[in-house]
């Protein structure tokens, strides 16, 4: 239990995108600035997955993107929190149609939580981690 | 038994490690504020120390088990011990020994082998590539670092004790008051930066480009233990150009040191390995003999 709560003071994010249209890595980047500052709850973006608290996966898993989500997974150090970021992550969204299109995310890897949104507000960001770390206190 | 407390408790792990925590509060809240962000809570260091010890440690398949997992360790103690003899000096002025800075000089380039063995041993490519940067940054700067040691050594009239070099400046006035004496710090000053790995100078790190470099297949305790000796080297080696060029360390001369290092990291983009190596040996090189040739000659 004290291993999971020393998670929330600090998570460090690895951020894996596969096939998303690019508009919700633009709404990630935009928490990291001086209006949002998410630095404040020790929230930082990580390079390695091997560093990673939570895996955030935004867009919709593509031939070539699932396995290597899997993959990254398997590799990421334990307790890790997976958040599906985006409608694509979380349903597919607008690429439903789409040729390259093969499951949705959380029948790959346990998805912990959703972030809906076409892309989700900046807000609508923040409350999601506020509930991870709810979730990971066990308070809801 | 007095050993065990310097080395341990003050002005060994303890202190450093503490000292450390927040000098690094201190540089990320001013890089937040200068980016008018609020920045990270007071105990954010600790927090992110905390959280690797206890997350589980993955070891690579390929590559070398032992030399990856001691690298990491090695360097924690190594600084550490650096951290208690720059800080007897300080502190504990009699029980130093003769010859120490040169010992302190020495042992200040093992963490940067650490980074390069467990870089290389995780037999990841962008690793590798960050420990060869790694490698070219440490056979650049330290004949840079031993210039400006030997800046201080003719000026204090070839003194090798830490503790006597402070004694003398006390005595006179700080090394840094003469010309060479300016020269010679500033030089310390720019290969501590790379030392530390801070931003001109983060080559091997450089987050943006290969990710973290030697550090991207740690994970856990063992990166746990590099962040560990990172705040202990972020005691050690201010510290250490305070006692060389400032005539002792106090309160004041430290912070002023760490906001020169924060401003730095905050106003300069990172360099290229080339123009690192061009900038060290064509510039700062015959810099550092010209300081040799003017302390000699008494400026
Ligand atoms: S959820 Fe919307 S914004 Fe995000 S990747 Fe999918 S289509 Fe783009």
């Amino acid at each position: 239990m004290n291993r999971i709560k020393n998670i929330t003071k600090s998570i460090w994010v690895f951020h894996f995108a596969s096939g998303p249209c690019n508009n919700c890595d633009i709404e990630i980047l935009d928490v990291l600035t001086p209006r949002f500052d998410v630095e404040r709850f020790g929230i930082k973006l990580v390079g390695s997955v091997k560093h990673a608290d939570a895996i955030l996966v935004t867009g919709m898993l593509t031939r070539k993107g699932a396995p290597r989500l899997k993959e990254l997974y398997e590799m990421a150090p334990k307790p890790v929190v997976v958040i599906a970021f985006g409608s694509c992550a979380s349903s597919q969204g607008i690429f439903k149609p789409s040729y390259n299109r093969t499951v949705p995310v959380d029948e790959v890897v346990p998805v912990d939580v959703y972030i809906p949104g076409c892309p989700p507000r900046p807000e609508a960001i923040i409350d999601g981690i506020v509930k991870v770390i709810k979730k990971l206190r066990g308070e809801i | 038994m007095r050993i065990f407390f310097y080395y341990f408790v003050f002005p060994g792990m303890l202190f450093s490690i503490l000292l450390g925590i927040f000098a690094s509060w201190f540089e990320r809240k001013i890089t937040a504020r200068i980016q008018w962000r609020v920045g990270p809570p007071f105990l954010q260091p600790l927090y992110d120390v905390l959280k690797l010890f206890s997350k589980e440690t993955v070891i690579p398949e390929r590559g070398s088990e032992v030399v990856f997992i001691m690298s990491p360790i090695i360097s924690f103690v190594v600084s550490v011990f650096v951290a208690t003899l720059v800080g007897i000096a300080q502190f504990y002025p009699e029980i130093g020994f003769q010859g120490d800075l040169i010992v302190v000089v020495y042992f200040l380039t093992i963490p940067s082998l650490c980074i390069i063995l467990g870089g290389a041993s995780s037999s990841n490519p962008l690793a590798s590539l960050g420990a060869s940067r790694e490698m070219k940054l440490v056979l650049s700067y330290e004949i840079i670092f031993w210039c400006s040691v030997a800046v201080v050594w003719i000026k204090t009239n070839g003194l090798l004790k830490l503790s006597n070099i402070i004694h003398f400046q006390t005595q006179t006035s700080p090394v840094i008051y003469s010309i060479s004496g300016f020269i010679a710090f500033v030089l310390a000053f720019i290969t501590a930066l790379a030392k530390l790995g801070r931003v001109p100078f983060d080559i091997a790190e450089a987050e943006t480009e290969i990710s973290g470099g030697p550090y991207i297949d740690y994970s856990g305790a063992l990166l746990g233990f590099f962040k560990l000796s990172q705040y202990v080297l972020l005691v050690a080696v201010p510290f250490l150009l305070c006692e060389l060029f400032l005539g002792g360390v106090n309160v004041l001369k430290y912070i002023i040191i760490l906001i020169l290092i924060i401003l730095v990291e905050n106003t300069n983009p990172r360099l290229k390995i080339t123009q690192f190596l061009w900038f060290a040996w064509i510039v700062l090189f015959p810099i550092s003999l010209i300081a040799i040739i003017l302390a000699i000659k008494g400026l």
